[in-house]
């Protein structure tokens, strides 16, 4: 069993847990993720981790509920627990101290981007964070990621805050601008990742993106998660998350992302209509 | 005496097909005690024993079977277990025919002895009628303390031999349940997972402490268990990583691993979503490629999880099939389809991302290949489209390298299998033992159990030597 310890609400249901998880924390690095399953008859859903801090064993989660399983991982509080995790797994991102990086970070994405972020401040590295959501009120990790930054911009759909529109387009003006950073991590929707990419293309920068598959078990034994890189099928679960967004076959990933759409709805309307079995009641 | 013996074996009743195609509940139903006392008859206790001989773990056959015909099914069952920890799995998924079974003094004129409907009665039977199992033991360290890595046939084998040879073992396990493949691989309708809870549960008895949800690798590196203070460390890791055939459409939605397809029905329980949360989807029309246990397991899934036609296509002969033949039998008596000499070449989409048919080649068989079976070869331009919607891949699985490659040193094979020594398990790193599928490749429960078990051995020795403690 993994306690929640704490517990924040950063935007409309979007939500950050703290785990006792001082195993997974102890050897967790940047780029990597835990599978973890709510109960008994849950599913296994694998989240990039936030942040871990290996003294107080703390795990940092951040998700937005968008189906069954993260609304009810979001009911639950401070005290409760969450029966399984596994981590850390993936392959971590090998960060050293390069001269110039930007991060860009879309919706929800920008939690796993902190960590990354951060590690590249701390070495030294000049890091521009470029950070978008559909409206101000979306916007998470402002503070965090103001920290871990030399520079900041953000981007809203609605122009609520920042830029209006994509934050990709921030990035083009960047790049445009110049001068040309040594590498560009993106992490976000999958149509972001891949508009982040075609934009880094056409400057030739090397961009990494940290893909969020489909996963069961999480440790290279389904195949679920598998996505085409420079026309090879990779595993991402053992070779990624973190993929050259150059190389990555975005269009495919995204018709994969789409397998289980109608069980998806289907849970998520049993689990409204109350036979999840509402704790508000 | 001159009592006749029956050239034929006694059958174990099963579901019949028309009934068991719309439930995941066990397919054989297992002897009643009056037939297993009559099967037991069969056996002439003959004195060379060539099933002993014939059986990876060296269960004393005759004497169960003996105990068995006296209507001492406890007896019986204890017997077994002085050599095999896990019979009531054994009985059930075990190749008998290839093994004990297959070397029968009586098969040389009619039907085997039934060793594995015997050895499933007998384990059913203590465990429904068997005295409740003692309180867990506690472990005694002073012996040694070992790492079993990987909770599937080898490392529940090894621990539990570990145990009873007196050491303290902690089994890690990176799933959230133990048995491995026995959990996740193979179906419920032919190997119940309280099945697999009991006897793990047993081995808990012995002592063996078990951790969930811990990669060794990544969760706690083999150096960190040393530094813990294990003596040994038994990697039983498994060939868990499908591979694929490389053929075009082969990342279409609707096309799965064998391995994703079974971890989410078994494993994950798919088959009672929505009351359970993990998806899984089937169409209409299937085709699974392979033809080994895993391919028949994945078609009898998939009719069972409601597709109308089932198709295991197959590149050699009906002769060269690796599945048990009871399986293709079964999975024949449901109305499973054999598509035989015919391999996928590549798989067709429907225009949104989806399957919508697999073309495929006739073949014909050629020369014995490096396995020995004849080597199939297509036949020029006989390609068709088979009309399915969803498309299996049950061609095998390659060696795990997760918790290897973070070990190093640790010499590998070519296919990145651990090179281990088969009669006790040692790799080339001083207290690093490996057994099972990680060591052979994809092969049986009972082989990798037979492995665990030797490593057991192997590692007993290797801690008394460290230990000045000679043998």
């Amino acid at each position: 069993m993994y306690r929640i310890l704490e517990k924040e609400v950063l935007a409309p249901k979007i939500k950050l847990i703290k785990v006792d998880a001082p195993e997974i924390c102890a050897g967790a690095r940047p780029g990597q993720f835990v599978v973890f399953r709510i109960h008994e008859k849950g599913e296994r859903i694998p989240l990039t981790i936030a942040d871990s801090d290996p003294k107080s064993g703390l795990l940092t989660l951040v998700f937005q509920e968008v189906g069954k399983s993260t609304t009810e991982l979001g009911m639950l509080n401070k005290g409760d627990t969450i029966q399984d995790m596994v981590g850390p797994l993936g392959t971590p991102r090998d960060i050293e101290k390069l001269d110039y990086v930007i991060c860009v970070g879309g919706g929800v994405g920008v939690a796993p981007i902190y960590p990354e972020a951060k590690a590249y401040y701390r070495l030294g590295t000049r890091v521009v964070s470029l950070i978008g959501a559909q409206t101000k009120e979306m916007l998470i990790f402002k503070n965090r990621m103001e920290q871990v930054s030399d520079e900041i911009y953000f981007s809203t759909d609605d122009g609520s805050f920042g830029h209006k529109g994509f934050i990709t387009e921030v990035l083009d003006d960047l790049l445009e601008k110049g001068p040309h950073p040594d590498e560009v991590i993106a992490i976000g929707p999958l149509l972001m990742m891949r508009e982040a990419s075609k934009v880094t293309a056409k400057y030739g920068v090397k961009t990494v993106v940290s893909l969020n598959t489909i996963m069961v078990d999480g440790t290279g034994m389904c195949g679920s998660c598998r996505v085409t890189v420079d026309s090879e099928v990779k595993f991402s679960c053992v070779e990624g998350p973190a993929f050259d967004g150059h190389k990555v076959d975005f269009d495919e990933l995204i018709a994969r992302q789409n397998r289980f759409l109608a069980e998806e709805r289907l849970a998520m309307d049993r689990y409204l209509a109350g036979a999840g079995g509402c704790k508000c009641q | 005496m001159s009592v006749k013996i029956s050239k034929e074996k006694h059958e174990m009743p099963k579901q019949p097909a028309d009934t068991r195609i719309k439930n995941f509940e066990e397919v054989a139903l297992g002897y009643t005690p009056e037939l297993a006392m009559a099967e037991a008859a069969r056996c002439i206790q003959c004195p060379k024993k060539p099933c002993v001989a014939g059986c990876p773990v060296g269960i004393d056959i005759p004497e169960f079977i003996k105990l068995v015909a006296k209507g001492d099914f406890l007896g019986a069952a204890k017997k077994i277990k002085e050599k095999n920890s896990l019979p009531a799995m054994c009985g059930r998924v075990c190749p008998q025919e290839s093994q004990c079974e297959a070397v029968c003094t009586l098969g040389k004129r009619g039907e085997p002895v039934a060793i594995g409907a015997l050895e499933r009665f007998c384990a059913d039977y203590e465990r429904i009628h068997g005295e409740p199992l003692a309180e867990m033991k506690t472990s005694d360290s002073s012996s040694g303390m070992v790492a079993v890595v990987g909770s599937g046939p080898a490392g529940l084998s090894c621990a539990s031999e570990l145990a009873k040879l007196g050491y303290r073992v902690v089994l890690f396990e990176s799933l959230h349940a133990t048995g491995g493949v026995l959990r996740y691989g193979i179906p419920e309708f032919r190997l119940p997972k309280s099945i697999v809870d009991k006897e793990v549960e047993y081995i808990k008895s012995q002592g063996v402490e078990i951790r969930l949800n811990v990669l060794v690798g990544t969760t706690v590196t083999v150096d960190e268990l040393f530094e813990q203070g294990f003596d040994a460390v038994f990697l039983g890791t498994g060939a868990g990583l499908p591979y694929f055939l490389g053929i075009p459409g082969e990342n279409l939605n609707g096309v799965y691993s064998a391995n994703e397809f079974l971890t989410r029905a078994n494993l994950m329980k798919a088959y009672l979503f929505p009351e359970y949360d993990t998806p899984i989807w089937v169409g209409k029309r299937v085709a699974v490629i392979g033809g080994g246990n895993v391919a028949m397991d994945s078609a009898r899934t998939a009719l069972r999880l409601g597709a109308d036609e089932v198709t295991v296509v197959y590149r050699r002969s009906r002769t060269e099939m690796p599945a048990r033949l009871e399986e293709i039998e079964n999975a024949e008596e449901e109305g499973i389809k054999l598509m035989l000499l015919r391999n996928p070449v590549r798989i067709l989409e429907d225009g949104e991302g989806w399957v919508k048919g697999m073309e495929c080649i006739k073949m014909e068989l050629g020369k014995p290949d490096d396995s020995g079976r004849r080597r199939p070869i297509p036949i020029p331009d006989s390609e068709f489209i088979l009309d399915v919607d969803t498309v299996i891949s049950a061609v095998g699985t390659n060696p795990n390298p997760l918790l290897i490659r973070t070990i190093s040193g640790l010499a590998l094979g070519r296919r990145g299998n651990v090179i281990a020594d088969e009669q006790t398990g040692k790799t080339n790193i001083p207290g690093i033992f490996a057994g099972g599928d990680i060591v052979t490749g994809s092969a049986t429960v009972i082989a990798a159990m037979g492995a665990g078990k030797l490593a057991a051995h192997g590692i007993d020795e290797y801690i008394r030597r460290k230990n000045g403690r000679g043998m």
